[in-house]
């Protein structure tokens, strides 16, 4: 039951029943001022009072939080790639050596291999020629969101290099999936239009995880119930910031009226087109797209894939308007049964 | 609560009854969202404050509550960061209040192999102590050619650079008092 | 920038939105790099060569700000014919004694002035790090000088120059730093076309720079550069010392460091400052220019701060009550006499060397040769727990059973449970209040010393021992509140600020301070912070209500002046350089100095003023003399004194480096402080031989998540899983070579010590070709620690104790070193594996030669003094 199954008003606030709600609210993610600082992350946490996440290395560059999780409301994704673009007008490492050059001097020096130890001082090649040769190889995953290995790839030589940071977050999706298959009402929309899973009623059935078409919601581990971004819904309430955008220290996170952020973001693109930057484009924006637009939406300097972002996001319930009309009336007939059975088996 | 009360108050009633059918907004709202106000709003004080870490020197607000700090984030008024904070600043309340704090003196013997606690009193009474004896067994009055020293070179001491202007200061006057000179900063290193 | 101070950085972004070209120049790719719009990768340790190079650019093509070089700098005056270049003697300036490692300074001097400079005192100097001095005000130098306005004069300053960096041409630039000459080009090019009359650039470094054994000398080349362009003084313009901690500016302004007393008046030495007269015509230096004429003054007003009524003019306001100096008595010196049984006690007030400080190894063998130990910290450091977790454990060169260090651990305050200022990096004070009170025995350092201050004094009441009279007479008795009674901070601010002493009237500015004892104050270059009894620092009227210099945010020092030597954001006549770039300016009308900021020049002295030639002090100082605290009223090229190290910046490889030094014989600083020690050695480099067995330059920094040694970063949960493991940062070239495989273990080896991390791969560290050679740099965070939530090994363990002389600051953002694939060896075998490194590199206890140049024997001792 996707929320266009009615003839919608453009605010999903009063397609969800609220009469004159306050402007839709939301994030512009402009990536070309990210510093991958992850305040965000940290600032989200604090508010939130959110439980630690794993403490591992993960070497996808500088995120060691790996993705939006139960525990992870922001996550900054790395990106280093091996490409020149117009935001680095000169490429960065033009003229410095490539290849698998080793120093004259080094390899000179040295002495004996020793296994257990590894290699002495200059001794090539090395001791396991397995690892250097997947890395000469090249193309070997370090997992999402970078494709190949740093420092690999087809290129004529070193001297590109972009590195590409972003916070992800809960899209709050126009036509969120995740709202329309909570069978507790524990999601609901708000009267901003944002979407939020209200803890005192979420049961941990897990419905709504598979149908988030951006892999967003997740179970909290030891607690079962679903968690993810509220868009600082108590903060919202007070006409405060959200606790991300307020930290963000370049504004690369910017919070605002939708329309208004739409707009500032459309400014934004052109901007950076007329300076070069031509890769810059807006993703999540389009309120003709599979989700009818998102409440947070995002300014990328590269294709949505890059980024771990699914190119062309569907709600996943999408087909269910026709399955609805078809089961409607059965199923209002199951939810009057139900509304006899609790009120005729409580106090 | 009364059963009508209570109807009214469930969310098939409200759905089926209000301006939400599909029961995914308004109607479906908890007692517990419906009252959801940021803690920084109820917060019994706030305070001004500067993040302790970097020497940008970011604006910050502490909010309290029963004497606990409840939040911290960046101060809007501050012409330096404008309300903004890194991630290390946007962590101040975690730093304050971490259950990793030490609360208690302790104390390692001589040769022990393990820390015991020791009464903060009876610790400042021993550090008084030591300083007096190292000072004794130190001290130098004059130099080869009867030139003032008045010092001792027994005692050390190294601060980091996120005391305060007014710690420093009683720092720097007492240890010169005592004569002690290998008074060093983080500002060295 | 947007690495370790995120957001300062919000100002770079803006401006870059505005049209700002950002030039990052750096060893790794980081996160500013990331962001902006060139950058420029550079062999670590090799600044010099490169802002050198940008000053042979400027000077070659004539691209200098004329106007303000000539009336504002040292360009047009001229130096004593004795002097001799780097360029005349292989890398080493006039007046080099082989025997002491360092210079006489005669020659150095300005022409007519060779024997006033007090430059015979290069010793004493380097090992009172008298540099620092120099952070408030500049060397002691006479204020009448020759000058050649035509800056024909081959002698002159701006000529100098020319010839001594004739040599750092792009080619050259590229050979020593490995950066494409094409790349340094744009750079230069940028820099100088964005400077000048309608523009100015600003120089943003973080204090990585001062960790090098030229870390002084890098930033007066900066210094140079800015001067040049006119870049000083302006708005937009300037020299931003990204500073790491929130009060380390306030650290040397107040200083907890042996040579420096608050406001930055030297701690008297022993020989140089016998008699408080010795000491206070030392500062003061008469004839100069300038306000430390006042210096008298000053130092009598820090006396009765201390002594009070006990001071008094007939006793030197106890001067004799100050310990004295009598060598280096710095951080290094004194961890190397822990290890030699000198030191009974120490205290650390939340510092942590066993992580941050160089040559960790060596730390922690200090501290487990004490009597005893203070810690006081928020979290159990590895500087508290060296005897139970460290290395040194591991290996058995500590065993706790034998080791007798008394340990005392006291929790301290964090920055919301107690009232205090800050300094932060433009010198601005800011005010914190408490919010809570500290949890269990937690106590703020304030509450520390003052409570060991009074229990120490009530045990020593009745001693008639002279030497307990500067304790028993010192005033303490500042009041307190609460249940723990905790000293009132805002007192101390007080007595800092300065009163007078019979009305208790806080002083408005340190021209009112007297030097007859009538007024007190802490330190001078505060006072004004508690003006008309009001804390100042405490200021917070929102910057969007003010001004955009929002001058009553906070309050900075001196006198609340946000831009220092603005004057010079005025031509000589006075006039702002242009409408875009106004800032202060002469008011004819009005007959005083106005604008946006509090002027940093007497408010009244017109640009035309011009000084009687017997004049002194503050009444010298021209109204074109934008640089009053220099002894010439000039910003200089050409430091004829104050650095110990040469009067211009000259390229040195660092004191380990596996190049030899393409531009002179010497080799590396050769004033440099060492400390040639057995346990302090130092990897060969040319023109030695071994230079092979470490081949690779190892650097290391911050990340964004973490803070300096961890103690408030690897704590926090947050932060701590941002970035949960020590690593390396190699890049693949390094890695096939190596046989390094991404996210696995290799271990770093120098001849102090190997630790181990696990391996990051990544394009962002890249090889340079240095004649013909690849030369590969590793990356390092120096975070990590044996405690906490998460650990890893310091990287800080690597480094040995090379020191900057002019400052004492150590080399540790560059070194040489082996990197070899998976974990390190444990245990003794760990030892052994160092052991047999230093073998293979000949380390058999003999130390590195300092002088290389032909024009010098090397000398077998150093330091003679003592």
């Amino acid at each position: 039951m996707a929320e266009s199954w009615t003839a919608a008003p453009a605010n999903p606030a009063e397609r969800a029943g609220y009469v004159a709600p306050p402007p839709r609210m939301g994030f512009f993610t402009d990536t070309s001022l990210c510093i991958g600082c992850k305040a965000c992350e940290v600032a989200c946490k604090e508010w939130n009072l959110i439980p630690g996440s794993g403490l591992d290395l993960l070497g996808m560059s500088y995120d060691n939080t790996g993705a939006l999780t139960a525990n992870s409301w922001r996550h900054v994704a790395f990106v280093e790639q091996s490409r020149t673009a117009g935001w680095q007008a000169v490429p960065p490492l033009a003229g410095a050596p490539t290849g698998a050059a080793a120093s004259p001097t080094t390899a000179e020096a040295g002495g004996a291999a020793s296994p257990e130890q590894g290699t002495l001082p200059g001794v090539a090649p090395a001791p396991d020629p397995a690892p250097a040769a997947r890395m000469a190889g090249g193309g070997t995953s370090l997992g999402m969101p970078g494709a190949d290995l740093p420092g690999r790839g087809d290129r004529g030589g070193r001297g590109d290099l972009r590195w590409l940071m972003m916070s992800d977050v809960c899209k709050h999706c126009t036509d969120a999936a995740c709202l329309d298959v909570c069978p507790t009402g524990a999601l609901f929309r708000t009267e901003f239009g944002t979407v939020v899973v209200q803890e005192d009623i979420c049961n941990g059935c897990g419905y709504c995880i598979p149908a988030c078409p951006y892999g967003v919601i997740d179970q909290r581990r030891g607690d079962g119930r679903a968690w993810k971004c509220t868009l600082c819904y108590d903060r919202l309430r007070a006409g405060r910031i959200p606790a991300c955008a307020q930290a963000c220290p370049t504004d690369s996170i910017q919070y605002g009226e939708l329309d208004e952020l739409r707009e500032r973001a459309r400014v934004r693109v052109e901007r950076l087109h007329a300076e070069g930057v031509t890769e810059a484009r807006l993703y999540g924006h389009d309120p003709g797209d599979g989700v009818g637009g998102d409440g947070a939406f995002f300014l990328l300097l590269d294709e949505p894939e890059v980024y771990g972002l699914p190119p062309d996001p569907v709600v996943t319930t999408r087909d269910l308007p026709r399955m609805w009309r078809r089961a409607g009336i059965a199923a209002l007939a199951v939810a009057a049964a139900t509304v006899a059975a609790f009120v005729g088996g409580s106090r | 609560m009364g059963i009508r009360t209570w109807i009214e108050g469930w969310p098939v009633y409200r759905q089926l009854t209000g301006t939400d059918p599909l029961g995914r907004g308004a109607a479906a709202r908890s007692p517990r969202s419906a009252r959801l106000t940021p803690r920084t709003d109820t917060a019994d004080a706030v305070f001004r404050s500067i993040c302790p870490y970097c020497a940008v020197g970011c604006g910050q607000r502490v909010y309290v509550s029963e004497g606990r700090v409840t939040q911290i984030e960046g101060d809007p008024d501050s012409p330096i960061s404008r309300g903004r904070l890194c991630p290390k600043g946007a962590a101040s309340k975690s730093l304050v209040t971490s259950p990793l704090r030490q609360q208690r003196v302790l104390y390692r013997r001589p040769y022990a192999t393990e820390w015991e606690e020791l009464d903060l009193a009876t610790a400042m009474d021993m550090i008084a102590d030591r300083v007096i004896a190292a000072r004794d067994a130190t001290w130098e009055d004059v130099d080869d050619q009867g030139r003032p020293l008045h010092r001792t070179l027994g005692i050390a001491a190294l601060g980091g650079a996120t005391l305060d202007n007014e710690e420093n200061y009683l720092i720097k006057k007492l240890f010169t008092a005592m004569g002690a000179i290998q008074i060093e900063n983080q500002a060295r290193i | 920038m947007a690495e370790a101070h995120p957001v300062g950085f919000q100002w770079v972004m803006e401006a870059k939105q505005r049209g700002a070209k950002v030039i990052h120049i750096d060893p790794r790719f980081t996160r500013t790099s990331a962001l902006a719009t060139t950058y420029v990768p550079i062999r670590a340790g090799t600044d010099v060569a490169f802002l050198g190079g940008i000053v042979r650019y400027i000077l070659e093509n004539e691209l200098d700000f004329r106007e303000y070089v000539l009336a504002y700098t040292n360009a047009a005056t001229i130096v004593s014919d004795d002097f001799r270049d780097t360029e005349d003697l292989d890398g080493l300036f006039s007046g080099y004694d082989p025997t002491t490692g360092t210079y006489d300074r005669t020659s150095w001097q300005y022409r007519g002035h060779e024997e006033e400079s007090g430059g015979h005192q290069t010793v004493t100097e380097r090992n009172s790090a008298a540099g620092l001095r120099h952070e408030s005000h500049g060397a002691p130098i006479s204020g009448r000088v020759m000058r050649d306005e035509t800056l024909q004069h081959p002698n002159c300053v701006y000529q100098i120059l020319r010839r001594h960096y004739a040599r750092y041409t792009p080619e050259m630039v590229e050979r020593i730093c490995g950066v494409p000459r094409e790349r340094f080009e744009e750079v230069a090019r940028a820099w100088t076309e964005n400077s000048r009359r309608d523009r100015t650039t600003m120089l943003v470094y973080s204090v990585g720079w001062t960790q090098h054994t030229v870390g002084v000398q890098y930033i007066r080349t900066g210094a140079i550069i800015q001067l040049l362009l006119g870049n000083i003084g302006r708005p937009g313009g300037g020299i931003l010392a990204l500073r790491g901690h929130a009060s380390i500016q306030g650290s040397t302004d107040i200083p907890t460091l042996f040579n420096l007393l608050p406001g930055y008046l030297p701690m008297p030495h022993h020989a140089q400052h016998a008699t408080f007269r010795d000491w206070y015509t030392s500062i003061q230096n008469p004839g100069q220019k300038g306000f430390w004429a006042n210096a008298r003054a000053f130092a009598v007003n820090l006396l009765k701060a201390y002594w009070g009524a006990a001071a008094r003019p007939e006793n030197d306001f106890c001067y004799d009550y100050l310990p004295r100096m009598t060598g280096d008595h710095g951080t290094y010196q004194t961890v190397f006499n822990m290890i030699d049984g000198k030191v009974k006690g120490y205290f650390l007030f939340g510092q942590n060397p066993a992580v941050g400080s160089a040559h960790g190894r060596a730390q922690r063998l200090g501290m487990a040769n004490l009597d005893w130990l203070v810690v006081r910290d928020f979290f159990l450091t590895e500087s508290a727990t060296f005897w139970k977790h460290s290395r040194e454990v591991e290996t058995g060169e500590i065993v706790p059973e034998r080791c007798r260090t008394e340990v005392f651990f006291l929790p301290a305050a964090t920055h919301v449970e107690k009232e205090g200022s800050f300094t932060q990096t433009q010198r601005l004070l800011q005010w914190r209040e408490k919010a809570v009170d500290a949890p269990g025995d937690a106590r703020s350092e304030l509450w520390f010393t003052y409570h060991l201050g009074r229990i120490i004094r009530d045990r020593l009441m009745g001693s008639t021992r002279p030497r307990d009279r500067a304790l028993l007479e010192l005033v303490w008795d500042y009041p307190t509140h609460g249940p723990h009674a905790e000293p009132s901070a805002e007192a101390v601010l007080r007595e800092i600020n300065g009163y007078d002493i019979a009305t208790r009237r806080p002083l408005a500015s340190f021209t009112e301070m007297k030097d007859d004892g009538s007024t007190l104050g802490g330190c001078w270059i505060y006072t004004g912070v508690f003006a008309d009894g009001v804390n100042q620092a405490a200021r917070r009227k929102p910057g969007r209500e003010q001004s955009w210099v929002a001058p009553e945010w906070g309050w900075a020092w001196p006198a609340n002046r946000r831009l220092l030597y603005n004057r010079a954001s005025a031509d000589p006549q006075g006039r702002p350089w242009s409408d875009r770039k106004r800032y202060i300016w002469w008011d004819e009308e009005s007959g005083q100095w106005v604008g946006e900021d509090v002027p940093d020049f007497e408010k009244t002295k017109p640009p035309g003023y011009r000084a009687p030639h017997d004049a002194t002090g503050v009444a010298a100082i021209d109204g074109i003399d934008p640089f009053i605290m220099q002894g010439d009223g000039k910003g200089w090229l050409y430091a004829p004194a104050g650095a110990v190290d040469g009067p211009l910046p000259t390229h040195y490889e660092p004191a380990e480096s596996p190049i030899r030094n393409p531009l002179y014989g010497q080799q590396a600083n050769p004033v440099r402080k060492l400390y040639p020690r057995p346990d302090n050695p130092t990897n060969p480099g040319p023109p030695e031989s071994h230079a092979e067995v470490f081949p690779y330059i190892v650097t290391v920094s911050r990340l964004t998540e973490h803070h300096t040694a961890g103690g408030m970063s690897r704590t926090v949960r947050y932060l701590a899983e941002l970035q949960p493991e020590m690593f390396v940062e190699v890049s693949p070239e390094l890695a096939v070579e190596r046989g390094l495989t991404h996210l696995g273990w290799a271990h770093v080896v120098t001849s102090r010590s190997v630790i181990e991390a696990r391996v990051v791969v990544t394009d962002r560290v890249a090889p340079l070709r240095l004649e013909g050679r690849v030369v590969h740099q590793i990356w390092l965070p120096y975070h990590f620690g044996y405690e906490g939530l998460v650990r890893g090994e310091p990287a800080n363990d690597l480094f040995g104790v090379t020191l900057d002389p002019n400052v004492l600051i150590q080399e540790s953002k560059v070194g040489t070193c082996d990197v070899r694939p998976g974990r390190r060896p444990t245990g003794p075998a760990l030892a052994d594996l160092v052991a047999d490194y230093r073998r293979r590199a000949g380390l058999d206890g003999h130390g590195p030669p300092v002088a290389t140049a032909d024009a010098a024997r090397p000398g077998d001792d150093p330091d003679p003094e003592e």
